[in-house]
C-alpha cells in the first residue's frame, strides 16, 4: 500500500468523523420527542396487549429479547446462545448440550440477526432463527414456547455475520464467513492472506424442525461477507450477500479495506446450486460441526458431524455473480416485489439499487467486467436500477412498507430517510438518537410488510435515559410511518446490543401458545409423576433425587444419606398442571444455577456437596402464599461414612 | 391447554346441565340462570354469599344434576390413576395433608360440588363460603387447577366414592 493511498483513506475517515461530530453537536439540542399526542399512540392500557411482537437480537448478550409494540415493553428474554441462570438454560442437565459445539460447551455468543420463518414470503409465526456470530452457529426458537429448540454449528467459517437470512418458504437459512480464514484451517502466516484465505457461503436446510443440516457450502474468494437477504417473488431462488475487504487486507482494515471505490454484492442462485448438488457437483470436505436438538422428551442432545459438501464456483456454472457496489456495502435488502436489491454502502454518497431483471439480462448478455476466481463480475451500469442521491451520511440498512417506500438508516448523519422505490426521490427525514444501525418494520423484509411503525435500533445512547454509569442500555426508537411524514413516538431501552429485529402481528404467534406440558406425556427418564414415587437412589457416588413440586412443598423435603463429593442429581418434576405456575429449585453452594421448572416438566440440577453439614434448598419462584415455606434440608456426611439414605415429606 | 368441558360432555348429564355448561363457558359473567328457559322465578340467593341456591348446593362450575348409578369399578380405577398423578401430592386418604382428607368427601358433599371444586377451584375458593372457609383453614394454599376434563373429574369422583364406601369410618 502506497503512502498516498494511506493519506487518501485517512482523509476520507477524517471527513466522515467531522461530519459525525458536527451532526452530534446539532442534535444534542434537538427535539426530545414527537408530536404532543404521541403518548396516547403508544399507550397500552393495563391488561391490554400490544399489537405487534418485536424480536430483538440480543447482540453481545447472545440471547433474544421480545418487546411489545407500540408500547416498547420488554416481555421476555429468550435464552439462546448464552447460559441463562435465571431459568437454568445451559446449566441444567437437560439443556447444557444445547450449547455444545465442536469446541465443547460454549456458554456465550454474539447474536445479530433474527429471522422469522416464512411461508410464501410472509412471516408465519412458527419459528425465529438467529445467528451466533463468534462461534458460528444458527439457532431455531420455537414460538409456541418461546424456547430455543435447535442449534447448528457452521464449519469452515469465521464470524457468522451474514446469517441466518431466510428463503421465502423457510427452505434454507444462510450463513457466511464475515472473516475469511484458511479453508480448511491451516497453520499459515497471516501475511499470506491473499494466497491462503477464503470464504464460504453456507445453506442450511431449515424447514424440518429437528433436522437442520448443512445442505452445501459454496467456496468463495477471501473477502468479508457481511450481510445478506434472500430474494423473494421475482427473485425467489436467489440470495444476495454484501462484501467488503475485496482488497483482501489482513490488518488495519478500517483504512486498508476502504480503498476500493466498489466492492460487491454476491448474487447466488441457490436453486441452481441445489441442482448442481443433486447432480453430484463439488466434493465432500472435512468440517466438524455439532447439531443440538431439544427432543420431544425436552432433553437436548448433540450430534457431531465431520464433513460437508463444498461446491467451487467452477463446479456449477451460472450459480454466482458479483454486482459491483459502492463502497464497503453493509446491508443488502430486497424490496417486497423482489425486483430491487438495495445496498447500504456505508462510505458511499448514494444508495445504489440493483435491478433483478436487469441482472438477469446482463447475465444473459454476458455483460461482464471481469471474472474473479470463476465468478463473473457484472457491469455496474448494466445492473443498476437507480441511485438515491444525497440520502445522508453512512447508509446501512433498508426496510420497506407496503406502499412502495423504502426507509434507510443513516449511521453517520443519525437519521432515518424515507425514499421512493423507482423514482429514488427522498421523501422525508427523521432524526434518530443516536447513530442508527438496523431498522425494523414488522414484515419489512418480507413480501408483505405489515407497516405502521419503523423501529430504529440505535448504537449510541448517551443522554436518552437517566444515566447508569459508564454502561448504558441501548436505545430503540419507535417511529410512526402511517402518514406521509415520519413521526417519532417513543424511546425504549433494549438489552445487549440489538442489531437486527423482526416484528409481526401478535395474533400470528398467540394462536399457537403452549401454556404448560402435559404431565402424563412427560417422557423424561428421570420424571417423577406422583409424589408417592418421589425417592432417592444411590448408584456408586452418584445419587439420584427423584423430586416433585406442587404448591407449596417439595417431596422429599428432608434428605439424608449424602456424602461429601457425591454427585447429587436433583431431578425435579413440577406436578402443577396450570398456566404460569413454575417452581424454582436452588441449593446452597450449587456451582451452576437454579432450575426453573415449568408445569409438567422435569429439569435436573447437578450438585456436588463440598462440606459436611445440613444445607437448605428452596423454591425460588414465588408460587403461593406458602411459598416461603417451600423449603427443605439435605444432610451431608463425611466421605466414606456410608450413612443410611433416608428421605420424606411430612409425617 | 383447555379442559374438554364443552367438547366431551359426559353421558350422564341432563339437557339442562348442557345448557348451563355452555352458557358458563361462553359467557363467563352470564347470569346464574342463563339457559334455564323454564325458571322464571328469581333464584334464591344467600344474602351473604351472593350465590344462587344452586351454586350454594352444587358448587360453582359446569356440573349440575349429576345422576349417579351403581358404582362403576372401571371408572373408579381410571379415577384412581388420575388422582395419583394430579391430586395425591396434596391429598391423602384418611389424613389431613396439604389439603383436606378426601376419604369421606363423597358423604359430606354432593357429587356436583366435588366435581366443580376439581374443575373450577379458583372461583370456588374465591366465592363459595364452604370452599372459602376450607381455603382459610388450609392456610390459603391454593387448590391447584390440574386441568382435569369433566370426564376425568367424574372418574376421580367415582374413585372417591369407592374410597368412601370402603372406609366409612374415616373422618376429616
Amino acid at each position: 500500500m502506497t503512502n498516498s493511498r494511506i493519506r487518501l483513506a485517512m482523509l476520507v475517515a477524517a471527513v466522515a468523523f467531522a461530519g459525525a461530530f458536527t451532526y452530534a453537536c446539532q442534535t444534542s439540542s434537538g427535539p426530545a420527542a414527537g408530536a404532543g399526542d404521541a403518548a396516547s399512540e403508544v399507550y397500552v392500557a393495563p391488561g391490554e396487549h400490544d399489537e405487534f411482537y418485536a424480536f430483538m437480537s440480543g447482540g453481545f448478550s447472545g440471547n433474544v429479547t421480545v418487546h411489545g409494540l407500540p408500547s416498547g415493553r420488554l416481555i421476555k428474554t429468550i435464552a439462546v446462545f448464552s447460559q441463562y441462570p435465571e431459568n437454568g438454560w445451559g446449566y441444567s442437565e437437560e439443556t447444557k448440550d444445547m450449547l455444545r459445539t465442536s469446541f465443547g460447551l460454549i456458554p456465550w455468543d454474539d447474536s445479530h440477526h433474527p429471522q422469522l420463518s416464512q411461508t410464501d414470503g410472509i412471516p408465519d409465526g412458527r419459528w425465529l432463527f438467529i445467528n451466533g456470530n463468534n462461534t458460528p452457529r444458527v439457532a431455531r426458537v420455537d414460538l409456541s414456547k418461546f424456547e430455543t429448540e435447535e442449534i447448528i454449528e457452521i464449519p469452515n467459517s469465521g464470524g457468522n455475520h451474514a446469517s441466518p437470512f431466510i428463503t421465502p418458504n423457510s427452505e434454507y437459512v444462510i450463513a457466511s464467513t464475515r472473516f475469511s480464514v484458511p479453508i480448511p484451517q491451516a497453520d499459515v502466516p497471516i501475511a499470506t492472506f491473499k494466497e491462503n484465505f477464503s470464504g464460504t457461503l453456507t445453506f442450511i436446510r431449515a424447514d424440518q424442525p429437528g433436522e437442520m443440516d448443512i445442505a452445501f457450502q459454496i467456496h468463495v474468494p477471501g473477502f468479508d461477507y457481511d450481510i445478506a437477504h434472500s430474494g423473494r417473488q421475482v427473485s425467489d431462488g436467489w440470495a444476495f450477500f454484501t462484501t467488503y475487504n475485496t482488497e483482501q487486507e489482513h490488518t488495519l482494515l478500517e483504512v486498508n479495506a476502504s480503498q476500493a471505490d466498489k466492492d460487491f454484492v454476491a448474487a447466488v442462485n441457490w436453486r441452481r446450486a441445489e441442482t448442481c448438488v443433486a447432480e453430484g457437483a463439488g466434493s465432500v470436505v472435512p468440517g466438524q460441526y455439532v447439531h443440538n436438538v431439544m427432543g420431544e422428551d425436552r432433553i437436548g442432545r448433540s450430534e457431531l458431524k465431520n464433513s460437508v459438501r463444498m461446491i467451487e464456483p467452477a463446479d456449477c456454472s451460472d450459480m454466482i455473480y458479483f454486482l459491483p457496489t459502492p463502497k464497503s456495502p453493509h446491508g443488502v435488502d430486497v424490496d417486497p416485489t423482489g425486483e430491487y436489491i438495495v445496498a447500504g454502502g456505508k462510505l458511499a454518497t448514494t444508495i445504489p439499487v440493483h435491478s433483478f431483471s436487469k441482472m438477469i439480462d446482463a447475465i444473459a448478455n454476458e455483460q461482464f467486467e471481469t471474472v474473479i476466481d470463476g465468478i463473473p463480475v457484472l457491469e455496474y451500469e448494466a445492473v443498476l436500477a437507480g441511485e438515491v442521491q444525497e440520502p445522508g451520511l453512512g447508509p446501512l440498512h433498508t426496510e420497506f412498507d407496503a406502499d412502495g417506500n423504502a426507509y434507510t438508516s443513516m449511521f453517520i448523519s443519525s437519521e432515518v430517510v424515507k425514499w421512493r422505490l423507482g423514482t429514488w426521490e427522498v421523501l422525508d427525514r427523521q432524526e434518530a438518537y443516536y447513530s442508527t444501525g438496523h431498522l425494523m418494520i414488522p414484515g419489512g423484509d418480507s413480501s408483505q410488510p405489515f407497516g405502521k411503525y419503523v423501529v430504529a435500533l440505535n448504537k449510541i445512547t448517551k443522554d436518552r435515559y437517566l444515566p447508569t454509569g459508564p454502561e448504558l442500555a441501548h436505545s430503540a426508537q419507535l417511529i410512526d410511518i402511517s402518514g406521509d411524514n415520519m413521526r417519532l413516538l417513543l424511546d425504549f431501552p433494549t438489552m445487549g446490543e440489538p442489531h437486527y429485529a423482526q416484528g409481526l402481528p401478535a395474533e400470528l404467534v398467540t394462536a399457537n401458545q403452549v401454556q404448560m406440558f402435559d404431565l402424563t406425556e412427560n417422557t423424561n427418564p428421570y420424571a417423577t409423576l406422583t409424589e408417592a414415587d418421589a425417592r432417592i437412589e444411590r448408584d456408586g457416588s452418584t445419587v439420584h433425587v427423584y423430586m416433585t413440586t406442587i404448591r407449596s412443598h417439595f417431596a422429599p423435603d428432608n434428605i439424608e444419606g449424602i456424602m461429601v463429593g457425591d454427585t447429587v442429581l436433583f431431578h425435579v418434576t413440577n406436578l402443577e398442571q396450570d398456566w404460569d405456575v413454575p417452581h424454582g429449585f436452588a441449593v446452597i453452594g450449587a456451582r451452576n444455577s437454579e432450575l426453573l421448572v415449568m408445569p409438567g416438566e422435569t429439569r435436573t440440577l447437578r450438585w456436588v456437596p463440598q462440606r459436611v453439614g445440613v444445607f437448605p434448598f428452596y423454591c425460588t419462584d414465588f408460587c403461593s402464599a406458602l411459598h416461603q415455606e417451600m423449603q427443605g434440608y439435605i444432610r451431608v456426611s463425611e466421605r466414606g461414612s456410608n450413612p443410611t439414605i433416608a428421605y420424606g415429606t411430612g409425617g | 391447554m383447555q379442559t374438554e368441558a364443552t367438547k366431551h360432555p359426559v353421558r350422564f348429564v341432563t339437557l339442562v346441565f348442557l345448557a348451563v355448561s355452555t352458557a358458563a363457558c361462553g359467557g363467563g359473567e352470564s347470569p346464574p340462570d342463563a339457559g334455564a328457559s323454564d325458571t322464571p322465578e328469581t333464584p334464591a340467593t344467600s344474602a351473604n354469599s351472593g350465590l344462587t341456591a344452586d351454586e350454594l348446593e352444587y358448587g360453582i362450575g359446569p356440573i349440575r344434576d349429576l345422576v349417579l348409578g351403581d358404582l362403576d369399578p372401571a371408572m373408579a380405577d381410571a379415577g384412581a390413576e388420575i388422582f395419583a398423578i394430579k391430586c395425591s401430592a396434596c391429598h391423602k386418604m384418611g389424613e389431613r395433608y396439604v389439603g383436606p382428607d378426601l376419604s369421606t368427601v363423597t358423604e359430606q358433599r354432593v357429587p356436583e360440588y366435588v366435581m366443580n371444586m376439581i374443575l373450577n377451584p379458583e372461583e370456588m375458593v374465591e366465592r363459595h363460603p364452604v370452599a372459602k372457609a376450607l381455603f382459610a383453614e388450609f392456610n390459603y394454599t391454593p387448590m391447584a387447577n390440574q386441568q382435569l376434563t369433566e370426564e376425568d373429574a367424574r372418574a376421580v369422583f367415582e374413585y372417591l366414592r369407592r374410597v368412601g364406601a370402603e372406609d366409612p369410618g374415616a373422618q376429616n
